[in-house]
């Protein structure tokens, strides 16, 4: 009807998150200029940290495991038509139960242990977005400020459990022994190694095979399923989803179940691929990331494993900066990634307003000549 | 201003027109919404804008009021040429529009609502006592009257469009537009609105009124501009026509304003209502004891002025508001008792079509194929294997379009890209085709043009024909003297009346409509 004029899709799913980059790096130049340094030497420095080398780049691949897996997440949620705030507290509950099954049936062999954890991790995160899922749906409570507060409660149980119930005994850190070898995500460099591919041993892993099997199966649900499409209906227009028979309430709960289990996916790369064994916040962060990453995916799974990769590159080479910068030190590389998140997540609606008219003015040019 | 156009024959020769455009062309993609049309509106007038489903009446006002930008073309008010690249500068030009969909702050006072966005000023205080004292003005000068303090969402339908109108006023309108006002209003409001708008015109407005109600443009425009595919096809003074020729210009073609129908033949009980008994939150009783039945082969209208449950009843048929007590038998089974959802109901070949269909019917933002299946996305024939037949999908929505003429005939268009007419035609199509032993339906030709009241009334009479049953809801006394067998009359929540076709009339039915019951027949 009335709707205002659109973008054209390259300008919409190419373009804009790029002038949001744009924007973000160029507020970024100007803060590390004001340090002292030269924006340009520093950026240069990020890239190559990031793509530039083979270790760079399976340090990106693998913070990107962690993105693409909450960033899942969220867009299923968002689908559903809900923010899902909470990713960080279900990839930390998560992560539990990935964990314990890699701790207490990390005896078995490998193969009967990964779908174990696979579906553990899953169950766990899925558990930790049911009780604010439930709430909305027959509460009608708020899943923001659930999945916020369910974030605090998952970090005070994790801090509880791992310094009083699964520490390892006679030990200060709050951690748990280390998992069995068979317990163990191979490594990239190994798989590539049994094909006769040598590189740099990174932390990179078999989980961001998962990961990516894990979009091309979200892409397959929401787009391909009738239960993708009850779930978009509900979204979109809920007194339509009531007149189609479908019922929002079970939706909530269905959405957010799927959410969950896809942020309970982070434990597969950050435990059982890189620390092998359950540590105090492993998720650090990621779940508020994922936010960011749906958002500039357009909550579509080709675009959260781009923005994935493109947060995993800035979170390589924001490490590299600090590390070669001494002017810039770490808590500095953070708010530099916090601009990026500014920019193209929260404010990513800031320049759509003036890119449309822009396209609406030239399009109006050209049919008066 | 050196040399004005040549006035249009409407206005006077000294005064320049209140609104004129002059080659304003549009285009979606291959759509050619708007071909280079002229068109001027003589202050103190009202002007009909009439034209088949698509035809570009709303883009082309749309257009005027700011939300999309003509690809060619001037827009002059009072003589001026005007930019209007937002609703803003529409305002700023002193042109004003009424949404068929209200834009308002449902939880706001009449008051706040009509202030908000021109307070001018930080504090409200100020600007509310200042908008009461102006309100009071327009109120007594347009005979606007609106309670100024009540919250708008306890407003009815009509007075919330009277709302939208002060607003436009309040914001200096010389020009006011509205898209389709009665689509959404009962008959007797409709008439409080002309009574509003032919004050207006004595006030020396302009106004554009868009309408598929033939009945409307004779009775309250000046002139009427009919458009089809995009241009203008004719300009006449209303006097100097007549609903026939109308529609001729319209259409291309004589249309049937009444169809043919052979007396009904009604077969076996299809549906059973007993005692059904509906409260809303508050625990009003919105159906009191309301009892009928449906049979295979009729078509059951219920009339009655709106609000006296007539909504309530379709919905707690389909499923979609619960009854708090009474029995609905269909296909051997209690809906009530066994709490069957809409879905359920469905499966069981029971359809609703819905009195808000733009609301509850559809999802704007999907595409037409994806609305083509929506409430039947579970049935065999659109999922293989567990994925969703995308073939069989867009082949099924390719068919409906073709079957109803629903334009632009492409699956892949977002529904919200298409006519308000075409979207109703698609929900038409979606569960007509459905082919169901029980049809409900409110308002079935709200927002089509006469063309495709003439198809769809067909379509509702072989539907009943092939021995369905239907029931209609509609505020269209008219509509119910068509193509109702039957017809009971609700007034209170109840069903006060029944008459057999053959023996309705206007009055008859219009008596019962205000709450005189029906004497027992011999
Ligand atoms: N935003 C849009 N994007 C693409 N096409 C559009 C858009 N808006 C309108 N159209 C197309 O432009 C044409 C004219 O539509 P418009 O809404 O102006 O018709 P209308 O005369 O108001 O019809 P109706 O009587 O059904 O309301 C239609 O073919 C429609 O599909
Ligand atoms: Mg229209």
């Amino acid at each position: 009807m009335s709707a205002p004029a659109k973008l054209p899709r390259w300008a919409e799913l190419g373009l804009l998150p790029l002038i949001n980059l744009g924007v973000a790096l160029v507020v970024a130049g100007v803060i590390i200029k004001i340090l002292g340094e030269s924006p340009l030497a520093a950026f240069k420095l990020m890239a190559t940290g990031a793509l530039g080398t083979q270790e760079g780049i399976g340090y990106t691949l693998y913070y990107a495991t962690n993105f693409i897996f909450t960033g899942l997440a969220v867009a299923v949620a968002y689908h559903a038509g809900l923010f899902n705030i909470g990713a960080e507290g279900q990839a930390y509950i998560g992560g539990l139960g990935t964990g314990l099954v890699c701790l207490y049936l990390g005896a078995w062999p490998f193969w009967v242990v990964l779908p174990l954890a696979v579906l553990a991790g899953a169950i766990f995160g899925a558990m930790w977005a049911f009780i604010p899922a439930w709430l909305q749906a027959r509460r009608g409570s708020h899943i923001v400020i659930t999945t916020i507060m369910f974030n605090f409660i998952a970090a005070a149980l994790m801090t509880y459990l791992l310094v009083n119930v699964l520490i390892k005994p006679g030990q200060q850190s709050p951690e748990t022994r280390e998992f069995s070898a068979n317990a163990v995500m191979p490594a990239a460099h190994e798989l590539l190694a049994k094909m006769g591919i040598t590189v740099v041993a990174t932390p990179l892993n078999l989980a961001f095979g998962l990961a990516l099997v894990a979009a091309v199966g979200v892409w397959i649900f929401i787009w391909r399923t009738r239960w993708g499409f009850a779930l978009r209906v509900a979204g979109a227009n809920s007194a339509a989803a009531v007149y189609a028979g479908i019922s929002p309430p079970r939706i909530i709960v269905g959405a957010m179940l799927i959410s969950g289990a896809l942020a309970g996916g982070l434990g597969l790369n950050e435990l059982m691929g890189s620390q092998h064994r359950i540590l105090m916040d492993f998720p650090s962060g990621a779940g508020f990331v994922g936010i960011a990453v749906a958002l500039m995916g357009r909550n579509h799974p080709v675009g959260i494993v781009v923005a994935a990769v493109l947060f995993g590159a800035l979170y390589q080479g924001g490490s590299q900066l600090s590390f070669d910068m001494p002017k810039i030190n770490r808590d500095m590389v953070v708010v530099i990634q916090g601009l990026v998140i500014l920019l193209c997540g929260a404010m990513e609606n800031v320049f759509r307003a003036p890119l449309t008219a822009l396209f609406a003015r030239v399009r109006s040019g050209k049919g008066i000549e | 201003m050196s040399k004005e156009p040549a006035a249009p024959p409407s206005t006077p020769p000294d005064a320049p027109p209140a609104l004129e455009l002059r080659g304003i062309d549009k285009r979606f993609g291959a759509v050619h919404a708007n071909r280079a049309i002229t068109f001027a509106v003589a202050a103190g007038s009202i002007h009909g804008l009439i034209g088949e489903n698509g035809a570009g009446k709303s883009t082309l006002m749309n257009i005027v009021y700011g939300f999309h930008r003509a690809d060619a073309g001037k827009i002059r008010v009072q003589g001026r040429a005007v930019e209007i690249g937002s609703p803003q500068q529409a305002i700023a030009a002193g042109i004003g529009m009424v949404h068929q969909h209200f834009m308002l702050v449902e939880n706001f006072t009449v008051l706040e609502n009509v202030v908000l966005g021109v307070e001018g000023g930080a504090l409200l205080a100020g600007a509310l006592a200042a908008a009461r004292a102006e309100l009071g003005r327009l109120a007594r000068d347009y005979g606007l009257e609106v309670p100024l303090d009540a919250v708008v969402s306890e407003l009815s339908v009509g007075l919330q469009q009277r709302v939208e109108i002060l607003k436009a006023l309040y914001r200096g309108a010389e020009v006011l537009i509205l898209d389709e006002p009665t689509a959404v209003l009962t008959p007797h409001e409709a008439d409080q609105l002309f009574v509003m708008l032919r004050r207006l015109r004595a006030q020396g407005k302009a106004v554009i009124l868009v309408t598929h109600k033939l009945r409307e443009i004779m009775a309250v425009t000046d002139r009427v501009t009919v458009m089809k595919q995009g241009a203008v096809v004719a300009e006449v003074a209303t006097r100097e026509t007549s609903p026939r020729g109308l529609a001729e210009h319209m259409v291309g073609r004589a249309v049937l304003l009444q169809v043919e129908k052979r007396p009904a033949q009604p077969g076996a009980e299809l549906l059973s209502v007993k005692a059904l008994e509906v409260r809303d939150r508050l625990g009003v009783a919105r159906l009191k004891s309301v009892s009928f039945n449906l049979r295979a082969g009729e078509i059951v209208g219920i009339a009655g002025v709106a609000g006296n449950g007539q909504s309530e009843l379709l919905e707690v048929l389909a499923g979609t508001r619960a009854a708090s007590r009474g029995e609905i038998s269909f296909g051997g089974r209690d809906l009530v008792r066994e709490q069957l959802d809409p879905r359920a109901r469905r499966a069981l070949g029971l359809a609703h079509v819905p009195e808000d269909r733009l609301r509850m019917g559809v999802v704007a933002g999907f595409s037409a194929a994806d609305n083509a299946i929506l409430g039947y996305h579970d049935a065999a024939r659109f999922n293989r294997g567990g994925l969703r037949d995308e073939a069989a999908i867009r082949a099924a929505c390719a068919a409906k379009m073709a079957e109803f003429d629903v334009r632009p005939p492409q699956p892949e268009l977002r529904l919200a890209a298409f006519s308000g007419g075409n979207q109703q035609k698609l929900v038409l199509a979606r569960e007509i085709d459905a082919d169901p032993q029980v049809l409900l339906i409110g308002q079935p030709t709200r927002g089509v043009d006469i063309g495709a009241i003439e198809f769809i009334h067909k379509r509702l009479i072989a539907l009943r024909d092939a021995g369905k049953a239907l029931l209609l809801v509609s505020v269209e006394l008219d509509e119910i003297l068509a193509l109702a067998d039957r017809i009971l009359v609700m007034n209170g929540g109840e069903i006060i009346g029944e008459l057999a076709r053959a023996d309705a009339t206007e009055e008859k039915i219009g008596l019962m409509m205000a709450g005189v019951r029906a004497e027992a027949s011999p």
